[in-house]
């Protein structure tokens, strides 16, 4: 069949909460279920100020995880999640376990879309083939730190520290 | 006729008439990750999304009938090889015949209607065909200083691959506030920009009564596995 022209992008604007969360989204895990990490972050634009309530949705996926979530006045945000088992690349190069990270929000025009990795994974991330596309100095922002018993995972929109953002 | 690049369809992030995208753009290149690492794999997976078998009916929900216009929405879902997206999650979020959502984040310049929600979600059937009953969403004013938004129904889409995730906005043919509003001109393509128009089915129209409904076709084309740049 002739290729058809994908349909573009528009942005989820501020006023998606009532229709996109649901009970318990921000869970892509039962919180009890073994293995089950809290991972929370924060959400900041190029002039240094959050996305704040009620613009930012973060969604993360990998595998069956779905989690959606919403930033909160300061612009953090929260969900439960678990480590995936590695993937492996068609042309055989393992992959180092990782979840996928979209931001939608006020002001972007499509997703923009990221990766979160883990900081017990060392060996696997130095071998990652995603991160070696990414330049060296940027490749630390997509790697999670340990906080407490959670994992911490901040976004930088633009400009100093801008987070590694991916197009498929 | 010349090549485009797939993601030429898409608006640009930094749209400076889109005031707020301008500390939102990256500045760097996203890194471009080979189409075929990951084209295999299947998109996210939205099986927990709750689901009922009327919530594709918006007019529906509550005791009452909702104010405003009845709207039969008839959808098809495809990928970009033409194929129908078969079983796939579609969710619609929309202001009331007012212009005004029921999130709390809404302004409130404008009543809620205790009849109408505005979100409904539903599956695509095997040939990527879906259906919604609503009501036409009203215009409504922005922020101060700022115009009126073209009507519109925001719609998320799941589809085949972690490269079809899509959430976009559907206008209405001949709305003549479409020429103004910064969002809908971010994309670049008038033909593109012309994808995101519903488009009146006088067949499909219920005609007569209090719920006489207008229908309006809507095509939404999803990135597939296997998307190629495609000639314009």
């Amino acid at each position: 069949m002739a290729p058809v022209a994908p349909s573009p992008s528009q942005t989820s604007g501020p006023l998606w909460g009532f229709a996109l969360l649901f009970q318990g989204s921000e869970q892509a895990v039962d919180p009890d279920a073994p293995g089950a990490i809290e991972l929370r972050g924060r959400v900041i634009q190029g002039d240094g100020r959050p996305l704040a309530w009620p613009d930012a949705l973060i969604e993360i996926w990998q595998g069956e995880q779905l989690a959606r979530t919403r930033t909160d006045g300061e612009g953090r945000f929260a969900a439960v999640v678990a480590k995936p088992s590695a993937g492996v690349l068609p042309d055989g190069r393992a992959l180092a376990p990782c979840l996928n990270l979209a931001v939608f929000s006020r002001g972007l025009l499509k997703q923009l879309v990221t990766r979160i990795y883990f900081p017990d994974e060392e060996d696997a991330n130095a071998a990652d083939p995603v991160l070696e596309l990414v330049p060296r100095a940027r490749r630390d922002a997509l790697v999670a730190r340990p906080e407490g018993d959670a994992l911490r995972f901040d976004i930088v929109l633009q400009g100093d520290g801008e987070t590694p953002f991916f197009q498929f | 006729m010349s090549t485009v690049e797939l993601t030429d369809v898409n608006p640009p992030y930094l749209f400076p008439a889109y005031q707020s995208t301008i500390r939102r753009a990256p500045r760097e290149q996203l890194v471009v990750l080979p189409q075929d690492w990951f084209h295999e794999l299947p998109g996210p997976a939205f099986g927990r999304i709750p689901l009922g078998p009327n919530d594709n009916d918006l007019t529906n929900q509550h005791e009452g009938r909702p104010h405003g216009q009845r709207l039969l929405l008839n959808g098809r879902l495809l990928d970009s090889d033409g194929r129908g997206v078969p079983q796939t999650l579609v969710e619609i979020w929309q202001a009331n015949a007012s212009g005004r959502y029921v999130d709390s984040a809404d302004p409130a310049f404008m009543p809620l209607d205790p009849n109408f929600t505005g979100a409904g979600r539903t599956i695509t059937d095997n040939d990527g065909r879906f259906t919604f009953r609503t009501i036409r969403p009203a215009p409504y004013p922005g922020e101060l200083g700022s115009f009126y938004r073209p009507a519109h129904i925001h719609v998320s889409l799941f589809g085949p691959s972690l490269a079809s995730r899509l959430i976009t906005q559907c206008y209405f043919e001949g709305d003549p506030l479409i020429a103004y509003d910064a969002i809908a001109q971010s994309i670049p393509d008038p033909k593109a920009r012309e994808r995101l128009l519903l488009r009146l089915n006088r067949e499909l129209c219920e005609p007569g009564g209090m719920d006489s409904a207008i229908a309006y076709d809507w095509t939404i084309v999803l990135r597939g596995r296997n998307a190629t740049p495609m000639e314009s």
